[in-house]
């Protein structure tokens, strides 16, 4: 190692010095108890089964593709 | 043993009697990483909601506390990654860290500051644990998943990247 690298790590430290206080001030659990309970996102059926409509007119009519992609 | 096989079956007072067991130390282990108590208070939240998704797949024989900090330090990294990505860095390291060395002059403080802002997030981390917050290397390379040879190349390449850094910025170590 450079010896300059091996002083690194002091100048480091005494720039920007260790976290002074690591301790928790308030109690998290109210906002996990949010947390926990905010409902979970759900995609409706009819997604799921317009999404694979859309999949399946891409497996038989690929020729399709280009002219879709064309669109965006 | 038995709260944390109660928390694996799913046992919702397992797992509030584990969170506030352990939120302290894994808040702790997060603020020394990101240092901003904002930041990791939202990450203990999230660090624990994935603990809790994930609970069937808990090994009660593994502990708790490292599986949870393995997960903190993922998301710390995470959080840390898109900072980068957002905004330049000024302010990183700001309060709550103990004041510096007042020998040292502010611009050089500054100039270590910004070179270490601009560390890749791996290299950083690893740095910052080791240099700063002086944590064994053990506990570094447990919490990040990887060696301690590794921890040990990671604080080698991070000191190496600053050193250059600074000396362009007429900082001599």
């Amino acid at each position: 190692m450079n010896p300059s690298d091996e002083r690194v790590p002091d100048l480091v430290k005494r720039a920007l010095g260790p976290v002074a206080d690591a301790g928790l001030k308030r109690d998290l659990w109210p906002r996990m108890r949010a947390r926990l309970d905010r409902p979970a996102i759900r995609v409706p059926w009819w997604d799921w089964a317009l999404a694979a409509a859309i999949v399946l007119c891409f497996i038989l009519f690929p020729a399709a593709i280009p002219a879709v992609l064309y669109q965006f | 043993m038995e709260l944390l096989e109660e928390f694996a079956r799913g046992d919702a007072e397992a797992f509030e009697a584990l969170f506030r067991q352990f939120q302290g130390e894994v808040y702790g282990w997060i603020v020394r990483i990101v240092r901003d108590p904002g930041a990791a208070e939202d990450l203990t939240v999230e660090t624990f909601w994935r603990v809790y998704r994930a609970r069937s797949r808990f090994d009660p024989r593994r502990g708790f506390g490292p599986w949870a900090r393995r997960i903190a330090t993922n998301l710390a990294l995470d959080h840390l990654s898109a900072r980068r990505n957002e905004t330049s860095l000024e302010g990183d390291f700001q309060p709550p860290c103990l004041p510096p060395d007042p020998a040292l002059a502010a611009d050089v403080r500054e100039k270590v500051a910004a070179a270490f802002t601009r560390l890749p997030v791996k290299l950083r981390v690893a740095a910052t644990l080791a240099m700063i917050e002086e944590t064994p290397y053990g506990d570094i390379a447990e919490a990040l998943g990887i060696s301690i040879g590794t921890v040990k190349s990671r604080v080698f390449r991070a000191a190496r990247l600053l050193r250059g850094d600074l000396q362009r910025m007429g900082v001599e170590p």
